[in-house]
């Protein structure tokens, strides 16, 4: 077995283009879950609108690239707003149920053999990312023997780690201020920070566009880095992979989401390795009996989920979370 | 604030009261809070189902009754937590009764909770400065910049220490709120209600679950509310507290007031004596002979068996 593949694999998944993905869905939900307590299911929905509104705008409008840009942007907006009017007002689960809907709703729609001339289908829409590859400086790729970027992914890796810290920052510079504070007061007792005289639907709403517009942020950079938009790219799944993201780093802290993103590529990437390189070839180290090379493919899962249970028995609160926070538990 | 001269300025209201008869519904010279007709109905049960109400400005009114009379029904309804289905309501002549609970209390009408909503993931100083309303930094496009919100942060934290030494919470103001025992909690939670600078404050129980050394010093507080100018509403079973600092009692029962007076009348309305006090109610537990209680209580039981 070849350690140096497993840990260029790794590495290369856990520092690149996917893992950023995952770091801004998470960060979204990190402004969500983590901080107002907000249950969104649905961050794969907000992902998807920002990718459609960049594709559909620049290839079947044929409209400005920059202006898709901006499309993406609007979109989740809206999204946001139009899901939080009906639920914010109701309990916490209503917004879960209908965020985790309308992800579907929209995957679906997005996929439909009906809208193929608007949404292009299960095919996606490709031939909109010239202008983002265009501005790439890159001349070449980039070689570190247990690191390993294509010009291209060299590229989307300098621009998606630049908008995480960015994304960063703001959320740091918003959580440490009063503004930061009413949510956290939220996510502990709505009723108490509206005795107090706070308006608890506007700012339930606020983190919600905020967080939905990282996810948006997360589907523009998937959108830009693969230069094309599938709706399977847009499942359920990725929601979850990216709270489990969240939850190994650990909610409510500022880097949480973006070290449980490297994390979680790290072992899906080396884990896959191994069993990979366990089950490949004509004579492979472990019986085909025991595990195929398909099989090997989806272990990794059960063992990430595996090590998901462990960190939460032992370390709930995550790599970065307060123990503190964790212990004191309701009134 | 010089406490004492506030006393005296607060007697010629307690006065006032002299001349309000005492009957269920009394017109009162001087009310911060008028409301009518006011019913909320749970399926087949009428909760709450007040004719008329009102609450004299500058003193201390408790509201009390048996468990299930519509005590907190009523808080929820006054405060904007709970919807009416029918009734008005008006706070220093403007009517409320459809106005959201967080505009409530910003108009000067805080409230607390029965089970108090202390936010125990947050510092106790966290906890109070998020009563402060007005907040330039709780804008979220003001809130990145710190340098916009810092001098008026500085501002609510140096007020939330002064009354954080007054409720004696001080040296627990680095500590989560979470830690804290349920008579601190009650503490925090009216000293957090005191941030938002009430005009009416209306506390849920406050006397519930406190232990006899911190519920003296919680009557004192509640009696420095009114020495301050406030208006104070309390709901309370405890009667002691009752006697000892209410200026006039409201008795509700099945959603309707049943009595209104100064405490002395109220406590001596057969009435209330027959559906609420019992007929023991004026013997204070701490004059007698605990050994004695305990022994009565034994010989109950084995009776009882």
């Amino acid at each position: 077995m070849d350690l140096m593949d497993v840990l260029r694999a790794a590495l290369t998944q856990a520092l690149g283009p996917n893992a950023i993905v995952f770091a801004l869905a998470a960060i979204g939900l990190n402004i969500h879950f983590g901080y107002t307590g907000l249950l969104n299911f649905g961050q794969a929905g907000f992902m998807s609108v920002a990718a459609y509104g960049l594709a559909v705008t620049t290839v079947m409008a044929d409209l400005p690239f920059w202006l898709g840009i901006v499309m993406s942007f609007l979109a989740p907006i809206l999204l946001a707003i139009v899901l939080g009017v009906p639920t914010l007002r109701l309990r916490a689960d209503y917004l879960a149920i209908v965020t985790i809907a309308t992800a579907e709703i929209l995957r679906l729609i997005f996929g439909s053999v009906e809208f193929k001339e608007q949404f292009g289908g299960s095919n996606g829409i490709t031939g909109y990312a010239k202008t983002y590859k265009d501005m790439n400086p890159y001349s070449g790729e980039l070689d570190l023997g247990i690191l390993r970027f294509s010009k291209d992914d060299l590229w989307s890796v300098t621009v998606g780690w630049t908008l995480v810290a960015l994304g960063c920052l703001l959320v740091w510079l918003l959580m440490r201020s009063p503004w930061g504070r009413v949510l956290r007061s939220i996510r502990e007792d709505e009723d108490a920070v509206r005795s107090l005289g706070k308006n608890v639907f506007a700012y339930k709403m606020q983190a919600l566009v905020l967080g939905g517009m990282f996810g948006g942020l997360a589907g523009l950079f998937l959108a830009l880095k693969q230069a094309s938009v599938v709706p399977s790219d847009y499942s359920t799944n990725i929601t979850f992979f990216a709270y489990t993201a969240l939850l190994i780093g650990g909610a409510a802290r500022v880097l949480g989401p973006v070290v449980g993103s490297i994390i979680f590529w790290f072992l899906i990437a080396g884990l896959g390795s191994i069993f990979n390189q366990l089950t490949d070839g004509a004579d492979p180290i472990l019986p085909t009996w025991l595990m195929t090379d398909t099989q090997a493919s989806l272990v990794r899962f059960i063992v990430t989920g595996l090590g998901l249970m462990l960190l939460m028995i032992y370390r709930p609160q995550g790599i970065f979370g307060d123990r503190r926070e964790i212990a004191i538990d309701g009134r | 604030m010089d406490g004492e001269q506030m006393t005296d300025a607060t007697l010629p209201k307690l006065g006032a009261l002299v001349d309000v008869p005492n009957e269920p519904g009394a017109k009162k010279p001087d009310p911060i809070v008028v409301g009518d007709d006011i019913s909320r109905q749970f399926g087949g049960l009428r909760a709450v189902d007040v004719g008329h109400i009102e609450i004299q400005r500058g003193v201390i009114t408790a509201l009390i009754g048996p468990n299930g009379a519509g005590k907190t029904t009523l808080f929820n309804l006054l405060t904007g937590f709970d919807q009416p289905d029918s009734g008005s309501w008006t706070f220093n002549g403007q009517p409320i009764h459809k106005v959201p609970a967080f505009k409530v209390a910003r108009r000067g009408m805080v409230r607390t909770f029965q089970l108090t909503k202390v936010l125990s993931k947050l510092s106790v100083m966290e906890n109070m400065r998020l009563g402060a309303t007005g907040q330039m930094g709780e804008r979220w496009w003001m809130a990145p910049f710190r340098f916009l919100w810092e001098g008026q942060e500085r501002e609510i934290t140096e007020r939330a220490d002064e009354l954080l030494v007054r409720f004696k919470l001080d040296a627990k103001k680095e500590d989560f709120a979470g830690s804290l025992s349920g008579g601190q909690r009650k503490l925090l939670e009216m000293a957090r209600a005191l941030m938002v600078d009430p005009e009416l404050i209306m506390l849920d129980e406050p006397m519930a679950g406190v232990n006899p050394a911190l519920k003296q010093s919680l009557l004192g507080h509640v009696k420095s509310l009114r020495d301050e100018g406030r208006t104070v509403l309390f709901v309370e079973h405890d009667m002691d507290m009752v006697r000892d600092i209410s200026d006039w009692v409201i008795v509700m029962a099945q959603g309707r007031i049943v009595a209104e007076g100064t405490p002395a009348a109220v406590m001596a309305d057969q009435r209330v004596i027959d559906a609420y006090l019992g007929a023991h109610h004026d013997t204070d537990l701490s004059d007698l002979d605990e050994a004695a209680i305990a022994e009565q209580v034994m010989t109950e039981i084995q009776e009882g068996e």
